[in-house]
Protein backbone atom coordinates (compact mmCIF):
# COMPACT_ATOMS: atom_id res chain seq x y z
CA UNK A 1 0.00 0.00 0.00
CA UNK A 2 1.44 3.24 -1.07
CA UNK A 3 -0.16 6.59 -1.78
CA UNK A 4 1.61 6.96 -5.10
CA UNK A 5 1.03 5.97 -8.64
CA UNK A 6 2.90 2.91 -9.66
CA UNK A 7 4.90 3.31 -12.78
CA UNK A 8 5.42 0.36 -15.02
CA UNK A 9 7.84 0.14 -17.85
CA UNK A 10 6.08 -3.00 -19.05
CA UNK A 11 4.52 -3.20 -22.53
CA UNK A 12 0.79 -2.57 -22.47
CA UNK A 13 -0.19 -5.77 -24.23
CA UNK A 14 1.13 -9.31 -24.73
CA UNK A 15 0.85 -11.76 -27.61
CA UNK A 16 -1.84 -14.35 -26.96
CA UNK A 17 -2.53 -17.35 -29.17
CA UNK A 18 -5.66 -19.47 -29.53
CA UNK A 19 -4.05 -22.42 -27.75
CA UNK A 20 -3.03 -20.47 -24.64
CA UNK A 21 -4.93 -21.28 -21.45
CA UNK A 22 -5.20 -18.13 -19.33
CA UNK A 23 -5.77 -18.19 -15.58
CA UNK A 24 -5.59 -15.54 -12.87
CA UNK A 25 -2.12 -14.97 -11.44
CA UNK A 26 -1.61 -16.28 -7.94
CA UNK A 27 -2.17 -12.85 -6.38
CA UNK A 28 -5.34 -12.11 -8.35
CA UNK A 29 -8.92 -13.07 -7.46
CA UNK A 30 -12.16 -12.83 -9.42
CA UNK A 31 -14.94 -11.68 -7.11
CA UNK A 32 -18.23 -9.80 -6.85
CA UNK A 33 -18.98 -6.38 -5.39
CA UNK A 34 -22.40 -6.17 -3.72
CA UNK A 35 -22.29 -2.39 -3.60
CA UNK A 36 -21.53 -2.04 -7.30
CA UNK A 37 -23.38 -5.19 -8.40
CA UNK A 38 -20.51 -5.98 -10.72
CA UNK A 39 -17.88 -8.67 -11.04
CA UNK A 40 -14.48 -7.41 -10.03
CA UNK A 41 -10.89 -8.48 -10.32
CA UNK A 42 -8.85 -8.01 -7.15
CA UNK A 43 -5.10 -7.54 -6.99
CA UNK A 44 -2.95 -6.57 -3.96
CA UNK A 45 -2.79 -2.95 -5.10
CA UNK A 46 -5.72 -2.47 -7.44
CA UNK A 47 -9.27 -3.37 -8.38
CA UNK A 48 -10.79 -3.69 -11.84
CA UNK A 49 -14.57 -3.36 -12.09
CA UNK A 50 -15.64 -5.56 -14.99
CA UNK A 51 -18.32 -5.06 -17.60
CA UNK A 52 -20.49 -8.01 -18.64
CA UNK A 53 -18.23 -9.29 -21.40
CA UNK A 54 -15.09 -8.82 -19.29
CA UNK A 55 -16.67 -10.82 -16.49
CA UNK A 56 -17.78 -13.56 -18.88
CA UNK A 57 -14.27 -13.85 -20.35
CA UNK A 58 -12.63 -13.98 -16.93
CA UNK A 59 -15.00 -16.61 -15.61
CA UNK A 60 -13.65 -18.85 -18.37
CA UNK A 61 -10.01 -17.98 -17.62
CA UNK A 62 -9.58 -21.00 -15.37
CA UNK A 63 -6.40 -22.54 -16.79
CA UNK A 64 -8.47 -25.25 -18.55
CA UNK A 65 -10.17 -23.37 -21.39
CA UNK A 66 -8.01 -22.27 -24.31
CA UNK A 67 -8.52 -18.79 -25.74
CA UNK A 68 -10.13 -20.42 -28.79
CA UNK A 69 -12.56 -22.30 -26.54
CA UNK A 70 -13.38 -19.12 -24.63
CA UNK A 71 -14.18 -17.36 -27.89
CA UNK A 72 -16.45 -20.17 -29.07
CA UNK A 73 -18.15 -20.45 -25.66
CA UNK A 74 -18.86 -16.71 -25.62
CA UNK A 75 -20.13 -16.93 -29.21
CA UNK A 76 -22.95 -19.17 -27.99
CA UNK A 77 -23.94 -16.59 -25.34
CA UNK A 78 -23.42 -13.24 -27.00
CA UNK A 79 -23.77 -12.16 -30.56
CA UNK A 80 -20.52 -10.96 -32.03
CA UNK A 81 -17.66 -11.32 -29.59
CA UNK A 82 -14.75 -11.17 -32.01
CA UNK A 83 -11.73 -13.33 -31.23
CA UNK A 84 -9.55 -10.28 -31.72
CA UNK A 85 -11.33 -8.49 -28.87
CA UNK A 86 -10.95 -11.43 -26.48
CA UNK A 87 -7.28 -11.77 -27.33
CA UNK A 88 -6.70 -8.08 -26.79
CA UNK A 89 -8.48 -8.15 -23.42
CA UNK A 90 -6.56 -11.21 -22.26
CA UNK A 91 -3.32 -9.78 -23.70
CA UNK A 92 -3.68 -6.58 -21.71
CA UNK A 93 -4.21 -8.50 -18.48
CA UNK A 94 -1.31 -10.84 -19.25
CA UNK A 95 0.96 -7.82 -19.85
CA UNK A 96 -0.03 -6.48 -16.43
CA UNK A 97 0.51 -9.95 -14.93
CA UNK A 98 -3.08 -10.24 -13.73
CA UNK A 99 -3.46 -13.32 -15.96
CA UNK A 100 -0.92 -16.02 -16.68
CA UNK A 101 -0.79 -18.28 -19.71
CA UNK A 102 -0.07 -21.96 -19.96
CA UNK A 103 -0.21 -23.76 -23.28
CA UNK A 104 -0.78 -27.33 -24.37
CA UNK B 1 -18.92 10.59 -4.91
CA UNK B 2 -17.83 6.99 -5.51
CA UNK B 3 -17.48 4.16 -3.03
CA UNK B 4 -13.97 3.55 -1.76
CA UNK B 5 -12.20 0.42 -3.03
CA UNK B 6 -9.56 0.03 -0.37
CA UNK B 7 -9.18 0.43 3.37
CA UNK B 8 -5.74 0.90 4.88
CA UNK B 9 -6.15 -0.34 8.44
CA UNK B 10 -3.22 1.00 10.44
CA UNK B 11 -3.61 -1.35 13.39
CA UNK B 12 -0.80 0.09 15.50
CA UNK B 13 2.10 2.49 15.13
CA UNK B 14 4.26 0.34 17.43
CA UNK B 15 7.11 -1.18 15.44
CA UNK B 16 10.16 -3.35 16.12
CA UNK B 17 12.05 -1.45 13.40
CA UNK B 18 13.26 2.14 13.51
CA UNK B 19 13.56 3.05 9.83
CA UNK B 20 14.36 6.73 9.28
CA UNK B 21 12.14 6.83 6.15
CA UNK B 22 9.01 5.79 8.05
CA UNK B 23 5.87 7.64 6.97
CA UNK B 24 4.19 7.29 10.37
CA UNK B 25 3.46 10.60 12.11
CA UNK B 26 6.06 12.26 14.33
CA UNK B 27 3.60 12.50 17.24
CA UNK B 28 3.42 8.73 17.76
CA UNK B 29 2.45 9.24 21.42
CA UNK B 30 -0.96 10.56 20.35
CA UNK B 31 -1.90 7.19 18.85
CA UNK B 32 -1.32 4.94 21.86
CA UNK B 33 -5.03 4.55 22.64
CA UNK B 34 -5.62 1.85 20.04
CA UNK B 35 -8.97 0.60 18.79
CA UNK B 36 -10.17 -2.65 20.35
CA UNK B 37 -10.75 -5.89 18.46
CA UNK B 38 -14.48 -5.16 18.50
CA UNK B 39 -13.91 -1.66 17.11
CA UNK B 40 -11.89 -3.03 14.20
CA UNK B 41 -14.51 -5.66 13.41
CA UNK B 42 -17.18 -2.98 13.29
CA UNK B 43 -14.96 -0.77 11.11
CA UNK B 44 -14.37 -3.63 8.68
CA UNK B 45 -18.08 -4.43 8.51
CA UNK B 46 -18.91 -0.78 7.86
CA UNK B 47 -16.16 -0.59 5.25
CA UNK B 48 -17.54 -3.65 3.46
CA UNK B 49 -21.02 -2.10 3.45
CA UNK B 50 -19.53 1.09 2.03
CA UNK B 51 -18.10 -0.86 -0.92
CA UNK B 52 -14.53 -1.52 0.23
CA UNK B 53 -13.10 -4.63 -1.43
CA UNK B 54 -9.53 -4.67 -0.19
CA UNK B 55 -8.20 -4.44 3.32
CA UNK B 56 -4.54 -3.58 3.79
CA UNK B 57 -3.43 -4.45 7.32
CA UNK B 58 -0.55 -2.21 8.14
CA UNK B 59 1.06 -0.12 10.87
CA UNK B 60 3.66 0.18 12.43
CA UNK B 61 3.89 -3.57 12.65
CA UNK B 62 0.45 -5.22 12.48
CA UNK B 63 1.82 -8.49 13.91
CA UNK B 64 2.21 -6.67 17.24
CA UNK B 65 -1.58 -6.77 17.53
CA UNK B 66 -2.42 -10.00 19.37
CA UNK B 67 -5.83 -10.02 17.69
CA UNK B 68 -4.48 -9.88 14.13
CA UNK B 69 -5.72 -13.40 13.31
CA UNK B 70 -9.24 -12.53 14.51
CA UNK B 71 -9.23 -9.31 12.48
CA UNK B 72 -8.10 -11.17 9.35
CA UNK B 73 -10.73 -13.87 9.87
CA UNK B 74 -13.43 -11.23 10.12
CA UNK B 75 -12.24 -9.42 6.99
CA UNK B 76 -12.15 -12.74 5.15
CA UNK B 77 -15.68 -13.55 6.30
CA UNK B 78 -16.80 -10.24 4.80
CA UNK B 79 -15.23 -11.25 1.49
CA UNK B 80 -12.48 -8.62 1.58
CA UNK B 81 -9.15 -9.23 -0.14
CA UNK B 82 -6.73 -9.10 2.79
CA UNK B 83 -3.18 -7.90 2.43
CA UNK B 84 -0.70 -8.03 5.31
CA UNK B 85 1.98 -5.34 5.13
CA UNK B 86 4.69 -6.42 7.52
CA UNK B 87 8.33 -6.12 8.53
CA UNK B 88 8.09 -9.92 9.11
CA UNK B 89 9.42 -9.54 12.64
CA UNK B 90 7.04 -11.77 14.60
CA UNK B 91 5.98 -13.78 11.52
CA UNK B 92 6.59 -17.15 13.18
CA UNK B 93 5.48 -20.43 11.61
CA UNK B 94 2.59 -20.98 14.04
CA UNK B 95 1.34 -17.42 13.55
CA UNK B 96 1.70 -17.72 9.77
CA UNK B 97 -0.28 -20.96 9.77
CA UNK B 98 -3.07 -19.35 11.79
CA UNK B 99 -3.18 -16.41 9.37
CA UNK B 100 -3.33 -18.83 6.44
CA UNK B 101 -6.27 -20.64 8.02
CA UNK B 102 -7.96 -17.31 8.78
CA UNK B 103 -7.97 -16.58 5.04
CA UNK B 104 -5.21 -14.00 4.60
CA UNK B 105 -4.83 -13.48 0.83
CA UNK B 106 -1.47 -11.80 0.31
CA UNK B 107 1.69 -10.91 2.21
CA UNK B 108 3.98 -7.96 1.60
CA UNK B 109 7.32 -8.06 3.39
CA UNK B 110 9.66 -5.09 3.56
CA UNK B 111 13.41 -5.34 3.43
CA UNK B 112 15.63 -2.34 3.94
CA UNK B 113 18.46 -3.35 1.57
CA UNK B 114 19.97 -6.33 -0.23
CA UNK B 115 22.21 -7.76 2.49
CA UNK B 116 22.19 -8.17 6.28
CA UNK B 117 24.59 -5.46 7.42
CA UNK B 118 23.12 -2.68 5.29
CA UNK B 119 19.50 -3.72 5.84
CA UNK B 120 19.92 -4.02 9.61
CA UNK B 121 21.72 -0.68 9.80
CA UNK B 122 18.79 1.07 8.10
CA UNK B 123 16.16 -0.87 10.09
CA UNK B 124 18.02 -0.11 13.32
CA UNK B 125 17.69 -3.72 14.52
CA UNK B 126 18.96 -7.12 13.32
CA UNK B 127 16.09 -8.31 11.14
CA UNK B 128 17.31 -9.13 7.63
CA UNK B 129 17.80 -12.87 8.11
CA UNK B 130 14.37 -13.47 9.58
CA UNK B 131 12.81 -11.41 6.82
CA UNK B 132 14.37 -13.71 4.23
CA UNK B 133 13.23 -16.76 6.24
CA UNK B 134 9.73 -15.30 6.47
CA UNK B 135 9.64 -14.80 2.70
CA UNK B 136 10.45 -18.50 2.31
CA UNK B 137 7.62 -19.35 4.70
CA UNK B 138 5.17 -17.18 2.76
CA UNK B 139 5.97 -19.09 -0.41
CA UNK B 140 5.96 -22.46 1.36
CA UNK B 141 2.45 -21.84 2.71
CA UNK B 142 1.27 -20.95 -0.80
CA UNK B 143 0.73 -17.20 -0.50
CA UNK B 144 1.57 -14.70 -3.20
CA UNK B 145 4.52 -12.62 -2.01
CA UNK B 146 5.36 -8.99 -2.59
CA UNK B 147 8.78 -7.80 -1.53
CA UNK B 148 8.87 -4.08 -0.82
CA UNK B 149 11.97 -1.94 -0.59
CA UNK B 150 11.82 1.77 0.14
CA UNK B 151 14.58 3.41 -1.88
CA UNK B 152 16.75 6.32 -0.76
CA UNK B 153 20.34 7.52 -0.90
CA UNK B 154 21.67 4.67 1.27
CA UNK B 155 20.32 1.71 -0.69
CA UNK B 156 19.39 2.88 -4.19
CA UNK B 157 22.83 1.91 -5.47
CA UNK B 158 21.98 -1.73 -4.71
CA UNK B 159 18.78 -2.16 -6.69
CA UNK B 160 20.34 -4.91 -8.83
CA UNK B 161 21.17 -6.97 -5.74
CA UNK B 162 17.69 -6.34 -4.30
CA UNK B 163 16.16 -7.70 -7.52
CA UNK B 164 18.47 -10.72 -7.39
CA UNK B 165 17.27 -11.41 -3.86
CA UNK B 166 13.63 -11.10 -4.97
CA UNK B 167 14.31 -13.69 -7.66
CA UNK B 168 16.03 -15.97 -5.18
CA UNK B 169 13.13 -15.92 -2.70
CA UNK B 170 10.59 -16.31 -5.51
CA UNK B 171 8.70 -13.05 -4.98
CA UNK B 172 5.68 -12.65 -7.25
CA UNK B 173 5.88 -8.87 -7.06
CA UNK B 174 8.58 -6.42 -6.14
CA UNK B 175 7.87 -2.84 -5.19
CA UNK B 176 10.82 -0.53 -5.52
CA UNK B 177 9.34 2.50 -3.84
CA UNK B 178 11.27 5.73 -3.80
CA UNK B 179 10.85 7.40 -0.42
CA UNK B 180 7.82 9.63 -0.01
CA UNK B 181 8.65 12.56 2.21
CA UNK B 182 6.09 12.43 5.01
CA UNK B 183 6.42 11.80 8.74
CA UNK B 184 9.91 10.63 9.71
CA UNK B 185 11.03 10.66 6.07
CA UNK B 186 10.14 14.35 5.86
CA UNK B 187 12.25 14.98 8.93
CA UNK B 188 15.16 13.06 7.33
CA UNK B 189 14.69 14.36 3.81
CA UNK B 190 18.04 16.08 3.42
CA UNK B 191 19.86 12.86 4.28
CA UNK B 192 17.60 10.49 2.33
CA UNK B 193 17.03 12.26 -1.00
CA UNK B 194 19.17 10.54 -3.65
CA UNK B 195 21.14 12.28 -6.36
CA UNK B 196 20.11 12.47 -10.00
CA UNK B 197 23.01 10.21 -10.95
CA UNK B 198 21.93 7.57 -8.41
CA UNK B 199 18.39 7.60 -9.79
CA UNK B 200 19.50 7.37 -13.40
CA UNK B 201 21.67 4.35 -12.63
CA UNK B 202 18.89 2.63 -10.65
CA UNK B 203 16.30 3.25 -13.35
CA UNK B 204 18.54 1.65 -15.96
CA UNK B 205 18.85 -1.48 -13.79
CA UNK B 206 15.08 -1.56 -13.23
CA UNK B 207 14.29 -1.22 -16.94
CA UNK B 208 16.57 -4.13 -17.81
CA UNK B 209 15.13 -6.29 -15.02
CA UNK B 210 11.53 -5.61 -16.09
CA UNK B 211 12.45 -6.87 -19.54
CA UNK B 212 14.40 -9.90 -18.30
CA UNK B 213 11.86 -11.02 -15.66
CA UNK B 214 8.74 -10.19 -17.65
CA UNK B 215 7.26 -13.68 -17.35
CA UNK B 216 8.15 -14.30 -13.74
CA UNK B 217 7.79 -11.19 -11.63
CA UNK B 218 5.84 -7.98 -11.50
CA UNK B 219 8.28 -5.15 -10.87
CA UNK B 220 6.69 -1.94 -9.72
CA UNK B 221 8.80 1.17 -9.59
CA UNK B 222 7.35 4.05 -7.58
CA UNK B 223 8.68 7.25 -9.08
CA UNK B 224 10.74 9.74 -7.10
CA UNK B 225 8.34 12.65 -7.38
CA UNK B 226 10.84 15.34 -6.42
CA UNK B 227 12.51 14.59 -9.75
CA UNK B 228 9.28 14.49 -11.78
CA UNK B 229 7.83 17.13 -14.03
CA UNK B 230 4.27 16.52 -12.84
CA UNK B 231 2.99 15.47 -9.42
CA UNK B 232 1.65 12.02 -8.58
CA UNK B 233 -2.14 11.53 -8.72
CA UNK B 234 -2.07 10.92 -4.99
CA UNK B 235 -4.47 8.09 -3.93
CA UNK B 236 -6.22 8.49 -7.30
CA UNK B 237 -7.72 11.75 -6.03
CA UNK B 238 -8.53 12.97 -2.52
CA UNK B 239 -11.12 10.74 -0.80
CA UNK B 240 -11.93 9.12 -4.10
CA UNK B 241 -10.78 5.48 -3.98
CA UNK B 242 -9.13 4.82 -0.62
CA UNK B 243 -9.49 5.54 3.06
CA UNK B 244 -7.21 5.07 6.03
CA UNK B 245 -8.12 4.35 9.64
CA UNK B 246 -5.33 5.14 12.11
CA UNK B 247 -4.62 3.08 15.27
CA UNK B 248 -6.79 5.37 17.42
CA UNK B 249 -9.72 5.38 14.98
CA UNK B 250 -9.18 8.59 13.02
CA UNK B 251 -10.40 8.34 9.43
CA UNK B 252 -8.28 9.95 6.71
CA UNK B 253 -8.18 9.96 2.92
CA UNK B 254 -4.52 8.89 3.04
CA UNK B 255 -1.99 7.83 5.68
CA UNK B 256 -0.16 11.16 5.60
CA UNK B 257 -3.20 13.40 6.06
CA UNK B 258 -3.14 13.47 9.87
CA UNK B 259 -0.77 16.43 9.66
CA UNK B 260 -3.27 18.64 7.82
CA UNK B 261 -5.21 21.38 9.64
CA UNK B 262 -8.63 19.72 9.24
CA UNK B 263 -11.08 18.69 11.96
CA UNK B 264 -10.63 15.05 12.89
CA UNK B 265 -13.23 12.39 12.24
CA UNK B 266 -13.22 9.20 14.30
CA UNK B 267 -14.87 5.80 13.96
CA UNK B 268 -15.32 6.03 17.72
CA UNK B 269 -17.81 8.84 17.21
CA UNK B 270 -19.45 8.37 13.81
CA UNK B 271 -20.23 5.61 11.34
CA UNK B 272 -17.73 5.24 8.52
CA UNK B 273 -20.35 5.86 5.87
CA UNK B 274 -21.20 9.30 7.24
CA UNK B 275 -17.53 10.20 7.61
CA UNK B 276 -16.82 9.18 4.00
CA UNK B 277 -19.75 11.22 2.69
CA UNK B 278 -19.71 14.30 4.89
CA UNK B 279 -16.70 14.79 7.15
CA UNK B 280 -14.67 17.89 6.25
CA UNK B 281 -11.49 15.77 6.21
CA UNK B 282 -13.02 13.88 3.26
CA UNK B 283 -14.83 16.67 1.44
CA UNK B 284 -12.14 19.38 1.73
CA UNK B 285 -10.28 18.42 -1.46
CA UNK B 286 -12.63 15.97 -3.14
CA UNK B 287 -13.14 16.63 -6.85
CA UNK B 288 -11.73 19.70 -8.57
CA UNK B 289 -13.70 22.65 -7.10
CA UNK B 290 -11.07 23.41 -4.44
CA UNK B 291 -8.31 23.86 -7.00
CA UNK B 292 -6.31 27.05 -7.36
CA UNK B 293 -4.52 28.10 -10.53
CA UNK B 294 -2.55 26.71 -12.28
CA UNK B 295 -4.46 23.46 -11.53
CA UNK B 296 -7.93 24.86 -12.16
CA UNK B 297 -7.29 25.58 -15.82
CA UNK B 298 -4.86 22.71 -16.39
CA UNK B 299 -5.76 19.90 -18.83
CA UNK B 300 -4.14 17.48 -16.35
CA UNK B 301 -6.41 18.42 -13.43
CA UNK B 302 -8.20 15.06 -13.63
CA UNK B 303 -4.98 13.19 -14.37
CA UNK B 304 -3.03 14.14 -11.26
CA UNK B 305 -5.73 15.95 -9.21
CA UNK B 306 -3.34 18.75 -8.27
CA UNK B 307 -0.91 16.24 -6.76
CA UNK B 308 -0.58 15.55 -3.07
CA UNK B 309 -2.33 17.81 -0.52
CA UNK B 310 -0.06 16.63 2.27
CA UNK B 311 3.04 17.45 0.26
CA UNK B 312 1.62 20.90 -0.59
CA UNK B 313 1.00 21.48 3.12
CA UNK B 314 4.42 20.24 4.26
CA UNK B 315 6.24 22.34 1.69
CA UNK B 316 4.15 25.54 1.66
CA UNK B 317 2.04 25.47 4.84
CA UNK B 318 -1.14 25.55 2.71
CA UNK B 319 -2.77 22.23 1.71
CA UNK B 320 -4.86 23.95 -1.00
CA UNK B 321 -1.89 24.94 -3.16
CA UNK B 322 -0.68 23.11 -6.25
CA UNK B 323 1.75 20.33 -5.30
CA UNK B 324 5.13 22.11 -5.54
CA UNK B 325 6.54 19.03 -7.31
CA UNK B 326 4.73 20.25 -10.44
CA UNK B 327 7.00 22.36 -12.63
CA UNK B 328 4.03 24.72 -13.17
CA UNK B 329 3.60 25.35 -9.43
CA UNK B 330 4.49 28.87 -8.24
CA UNK B 331 6.21 27.12 -5.31
CA UNK B 332 8.28 24.71 -7.43
CA UNK B 333 11.44 26.41 -6.25
CA UNK B 334 10.96 24.72 -2.84
CA UNK B 335 11.43 21.34 -4.49
CA UNK B 336 14.22 22.55 -6.75
CA UNK B 337 16.14 23.75 -3.74
CA UNK B 338 15.97 20.32 -2.06
CA UNK B 339 17.03 18.65 -5.31
CA UNK B 340 19.92 21.08 -5.77
CA UNK B 341 21.12 20.35 -2.24
CA UNK B 342 20.93 16.59 -2.87
CA UNK B 343 23.12 17.00 -5.96
CA UNK B 344 25.57 19.47 -4.50
CA UNK B 345 29.22 18.49 -4.29
CA UNK B 346 29.35 20.35 -1.00
CA UNK B 347 26.66 18.09 0.48
CA UNK B 348 27.94 16.92 3.88
CA UNK B 349 28.84 13.21 3.93
CA UNK B 350 27.20 10.81 6.36
CA UNK B 351 24.36 13.12 7.36
CA UNK B 352 22.66 12.29 10.62
CA UNK B 353 19.43 10.33 10.34
CA UNK B 354 16.81 10.43 13.06
CA UNK B 355 15.44 6.90 13.54
CA UNK B 356 11.75 6.66 14.25
CA UNK B 357 11.22 5.35 17.78
CA UNK B 358 9.79 1.84 18.30
CA UNK B 359 7.27 3.32 20.69
CA UNK B 360 6.27 6.83 21.44
CA UNK B 361 8.04 7.10 24.76
CA UNK B 362 11.56 6.23 23.69
CA UNK B 363 13.99 9.11 23.51
CA UNK B 364 15.14 10.03 20.02
CA UNK B 365 18.73 10.77 19.05
CA UNK B 366 20.62 11.02 15.78
CA UNK B 367 22.21 7.91 14.36
CA UNK B 368 24.95 7.81 11.74
CA UNK B 369 24.29 5.82 8.61
CA UNK B 370 27.08 5.52 6.13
Amino acid sequence: MDPTPLTRTRPSTAEVSGTDRPRPARHVRLDYSRTRQRRILLHPEAVVVLNGTGAAILELCDGRHTVAEIVSELGTRYRGVPEEEVRRFVGRLVARRWLELSDG
Amino acid sequence: MDSPFGLLAELTYRCPLACPYCSNPLNLADYGDELTTGDWMRVLTEAGDLGVLQCHLSGGEPLLRRDLVEIVAHAHLLGLYTNLITSAVGFSRPRAELLRTAGLDHVQISIQADEPARSDRIAGVPSFRRKVEAMGLVKELGWPLTMNVVLHRYNIGHVAEVLALAEEVGADRVELANTQYYGWAWRNRAALLPSRAQLAAAEEVVRAAVERLRDRMDIVYVIPDYYSRYPKPCMGGWASRQLTVTPNGDVLPCPAAQSLPLPRASVREEPLERIWAEAPVMTAFRGTDWMPEPCRGCPRREVDFGGCRCQAFLLTGDPARTDPVCHLSPDHELVERAVTAANSERRPRGSALVPRPHQARRPVGPRQVR
